[in-house]
């Protein structure tokens, strides 16, 4: 090491070959915001499309893969780049840690990301178009009548598969050695312990993402017989490979989000989170459940009864530890002195609203009554209502409070207040009527739809626009706090607490070169 | 460099990694042995029962009614019905029937059937003695055939089960003959 490494160096090469987490952390960030705004077209798209019943815009085959292009793009390029970016900026300074434990691997961890999604994105450009088989790329819609872009994908996914496994050892690694003098596992902060735990189910399941893409692969290429019935193999297989990666990465996604507004809620009300034991004994009861669920998104593609009670059973269970943790948040917000900033409107509307998708969720459990929303809009409403009032809104809760500390200025309340209003009021108007066409039967994943339809679709599209515009108002907010803005105090909020709060803010570009002690 | 308490964490991480990957392939083998123990197997409705002639007795007390179905694998061109679509048969007894297929293809083609059974509960009480299912089907340009079958009911069947539906899909394997035969061929 250099006697020159005080700052951060200068020009582009700072960013390629940084080992600094909280660059990489922002890197992270900046990525899967570019990532989000690219699934949010697509999402405009689909949305055009629908707001009328009958084909204007788009062909079939192009909204087949903007579908497709949409959950892949928004799953692997938004929301969990965004989780690694915060785990990246947030977990050292929590923990007392100078960095990541393996500062060099982080690099890597990133950068090859871009190269993943370009891979993925040119696909839109090939010959037979981009993949069109869904995000959950059911054989053998993804092996025997996929478009030849097919390998781009399998081998976009591959390098996204090493980039959060590598993220993830380094997290685990980080949590486990460079812990500050003092700090105990069981006081750790909420949002260390969740990525903690979400880091061992990435290491668990993305490896077998892997191994069915490559399994894909092999049948496409080389004449293997995997997922062929016409060879001896199973397309039902496909499935059961997929969902046991598909379900614990749901919670990849969601468990980050209870860490974030287990911080927030506490800030907040001025009240530590009560329960703190039992939220760590429920984050890990719903990472172990994860693994043994997966089957519920296939009670219509037949199974023993036994099977199908028994992920029944398990999948309701799951709603046990889930609760727990509601009524912690409640409580920690109850009789406490609350104040409504940005980051706790976005804590509230999570619990809320991420509560909605988890009722929507129990009833989707229910095998008998599943046979008549599988692969219906309210399946669609479901899943949205958790990965976007439930993760990314817990993202940009996350996002504001710890903005004045990046940055070092707060940044705008009464624009960012904007902000939250408006996306509050366009996602639900876009997700919120999608149950009930759901329940009266209209598919997912088609261009065209039967009339009935069409009051409620327009209202969901015109909920899609205001949503996807009012996320310009977030970038004016992060460009204005950058640049401008009042000095944030070290503590920013006055009821924050945590090692995060100690230092300067901005960060400073080097932190915790003498580990604190914790007590 | 990162420490080597740090260096040992990654490497057994790293390893868990590998493993996983690993146990998604292991999932296959997996798959096969639960659907064994669960009934609902391939090689339970795909493999030749072992019955001597005359082992099993006829339940003339009870009827079953077996349904035919015959389908063709997106893209395979040969026609492929069943001679009978309906048969009412008793438990216990031998029964035969045959499916027709023909080549109207200039080229010669190699089929292979696949069969399933509806309701999954039925598929370990349905055994087959002699199916065309059991080996690949090579038919010249516009050739012929009438394929046999020939299963018994076991008497053990559920007595709520009163109807049983055999389907087969026809694949064409033309290009992967060979290949194809060996997991379907392993099961008998």
């Amino acid at each position: 090491m250099g006697a020159d490494h005080h700052g951060p160096a200068k020009g582009l090469t700072r960013w390629l070959f940084t080992t600094n987490h909280k660059d990489i952390g922002s890197m992270y960030l900046w990525f899967s915001f570019a990532m989000f705004l690219m699934g949010g077209t697509f999402a405009l798209v689909i949305r055009s499309e629908l707001f009328q019943p009958g084909l204007q815009i788009v062909k079939p085959e192009f909204f087949n893969q903007m579908t497709t292009m949409h959950g892949l793009v928004m799953v692997f390029g938004a929301i969990m780049p965004a989780w690694v970016g915060l785990a990246n900026w947030m977990v050292p300074l929590m923990i007392g840690a100078p960095d990541m434990a393996l500062p060099r691997m982080n690099n890597w961890s990133f950068w090859i990301l871009p190269f993943a999604f370009t891979m993925l994105a040119s696909s839109l450009f090939m010959e037979g178009g981009a993949p069109n088989f869904g995000w959950t790329f059911y054989a053998p819609l993804s092996t025997t009548y996929a478009p030849p872009s097919v390998t781009y994908f399998i081998f976009g996914v591959h390098l996204m598969g090493m980039s959060s496994i590598m993220g993830s050892i380094n997290i685990i690694a980080t949590i486990m050695n460079l812990r500050a003098p003092g700090m105990t596992y069981m006081k750790m902060p909420m949002f260390v312990w969740t990525w903690f735990i979400t880091a061992f189910l990435l290491i668990a399941v993305m490896p077998v993402l892997a191994g069915v893409v490559t399994m894909m692969l092999f049948d496409i290429h080389f004449g293997t017989s995997f997922f062929s019935a016409a060879g001896g193999g199973d397309p039902v297989l496909f499935q059961h490979v997929f969902w046991f990666f598909g379900h614990p990465e749901v919670y990849i996604m969601i468990l980050p989000a209870f860490g974030v507004v287990s911080e927030v809620l506490p800030t907040f009300s001025r009240k530590p989170l009560f329960g703190y034991s039992s939220m760590v004994y429920a984050t890990a009861s719903i990472a172990f459940l994860s693994f043994i669920v997966w089957a519920h998104h296939m009670y219509t593609v037949g199974m023993p009864i036994a099977g199908e009670l028994f992920f029944m059973y398990a999948t309701m269970l799951i709603a046990v530890p889930t609760g727990v943790k509601v009524f912690n948040w409640v409580t920690t917000m109850f009789k406490g002195s609350m104040t409504f900033e940005t980051p706790m409107l976005f804590a509230i509307a999570f619990i809320i609203l991420f509560t909605i998708g988890g009722l929507s969720g129990l009833m989707l459990s229910l095998a008998p009554l599943d046979f008549q929303y599988h692969d219906t809009y309210f399946v669609v409403a479901h899943f949205h209502y958790v990965l976007v009032q439930g993760a990314l809104f817990a993202i940009y809760c996350g996002v504001y409070y710890w903005l004045p500390k990046w940055t070092g200025h707060m940044y705008d309340e009464t624009l960012a207040k904007t902000h939250f209003w408006m996306t509050f009021i366009g996602v639900n108007t876009a997700f919120f009527p999608m149950h009930f066409v759901g329940l009266a039967g209209m598919p997912r994943r088609i261009p065209d739809y039967a009339l009935q339809f069409a009051d409620y679709n327009m209202l969901s599209t015109i909920g899609a626009f205001i949503t996807g515009f009012s996320q310009l108002i977030f970038v004016v907010v992060v460009i204005k706090c950058i640049k401008s803005g009042k000095q944030a105090t070290d503590q920013v909020w006055d009821g924050a607490h945590g090692l995060e709060w100690t230092v300067a803010s901005p960060a400073p570009y080097h932190t915790f070169s003498v580990p604190p002690q914790v007590r | 460099m990162p420490t080597a308490s740090t260096r040992n964490i990654a490497l057994r991480l790293g390893a868990v990694a590998v493993g996983m990957f690993g146990f998604g392939f292991a999932l296959v083998p997996i798959y096969d042995v639960m659907c064994k123990v669960l009934g609902v197997s391939r090689e339970t409705i795909n493999t030749q029962a072992q019955l001597k002639p005359g082992s099993t007795s006829a339940d003339a007390s009870r009827t079953v009614t077996m349904q035919f179905l015959a389908n063709n694998d997106g893209g395979m061109s040969w026609d492929f019905r069943p001679h009978q679509f309906e048969m009412r048969v008793n438990p216990g007894a031998m029964n035969n029937t045959t499916f027709y297929v023909r080549n109207p293809a200039h080229k010669a083609m190699v089929a292979q059937a696949v069969p399933s059974v509806s309701p999954a509960e039925a598929a370990p009480y349905l055994h087959k003695t002699e199916c065309f299912c059991f080996r690949q089907q090579t038919l010249a340009a516009g050739g012929e055939l009438d394929m046999p079958l020939q299963f018994v009911i076991d008497q053990a069947l559920p007595k709520d089960i009163r109807t049983i539906t055999l389907s087969y899909t026809l694949f064409d394997v033309t290009g992967a003959a060979g290949t194809a035969d060996q997991r379907v061929g392993a099961s008998n």
